[in-house]
């Protein structure tokens, strides 16, 4: 039997690494796919508590979870369609529209 | 044999994962990630939840990762594979990073909630049909809440990314 902080300890990794990619890189699709990264450890976590604890809400709120990332992931990339196709880059320091 | 196979596909999530964020290619970052949900879905299944395993192949690497690959090949990346990895000015970021990570492991390794073994329950067969209840029977609100911003999330991704003539 695998014990709970094994799985615990994945996710707090894959967090950091995700995490991480947000905060260094630049390229916006690489930011956009470490986001995923996080959600999807957050993931985890959720359904390694529901688990141990014998309760189906940590699945459910995997599933939500599942849900808004589809649609988070269907208009971030919409917005990067258009920034591309008017600024033609893909640096996030490049993308300075909305500073004041 | 369970903790052999979890080794396993967290070895390969966590490796996959940093090629994610190190790689300088996109295209090598979306394969890299396609792979990391691969293993964090047999993870799924090693967490007896064999249904979000599923799901998890079916919305992530056959949609997201698939419109990923699109976006991708839709715009020029080769500027994108020449930039540097760390283009100074990051270390507070790093140092952030850092912090955060050790904060939480230290705290999940000196917890003791965190050493149980055993589920406090062991939930008999027919568990899909038990959580399909509990979703459409007490989730029945954040379920439908949950179609409307798909829904919205369709419909916006579409007005962003038209032409502004059409």
């Amino acid at each position: 039997m695998v014990p709970l902080w094994w799985y615990i300890l994945l996710g707090v990794v894959l967090f950091v690494i995700g995490a991480a990619g947000v905060l260094l890189r630049r390229n916006i699709l690489v930011v956009l796919m470490s986001l995923e990264l996080l959600l999807n450890s957050v993931n985890i976590n959720f359904i390694a508590f529901g688990r141990t604890y014998g309760d189906f809400r940590g699945q459910i709120f995997a599933i939500f979870v599942i849900a808004i990332t589809a649609a988070e992931v269907a208009v971030a990339l919409g917005i990067l369609v258009a920034l591309v196709r008017n600024k033609s880059t893909l640096k996030v320091d490049d993308v300075t529209m909305m500073k004041g | 044999m369970d903790q052999g196979f979890f080794l396993l596909f967290a070895t390969v999530s966590v490796v996959t994962a940093l090629t994610v964020v190190l790689a300088r290619n996109p295209v090598h970052s979306a394969l890299a990630l396609m792979a990391c949900f691969l293993q964090i879905s047999a993870i799924f299944v090693l967490l007896e939840a064999p249904f979000l395993a599923v799901i998890q192949i079916f919305v992530y690497v056959g949609a997201i990762m698939v419109l990923f690959l699109f976006v991708i090949m839709m715009i020029d990346v080769r500027e994108a594979v020449l930039q540097r990895f760390l283009p100074g000015g990051n270390l507070p970021a790093l140092v952030l990073v850092g912090l955060l990570g050790v904060e939480m492991l230290v705290l999940v390794l000196s917890s003791d909630r965190f050493s149980v073994a055993e589920p406090v329950t062991t939930r008999g067969g027919d568990e899909i049909r038990q959580l399909s209840t509990t979703l459409f029977a007490n989730y029945l609100l954040p379920f439908e809440a949950a179609s409307v911003i798909l829904l919205a999330a369709l419909v916006g991704a579409i007005v962003l990314a038209r032409k502004e003539s059409g």
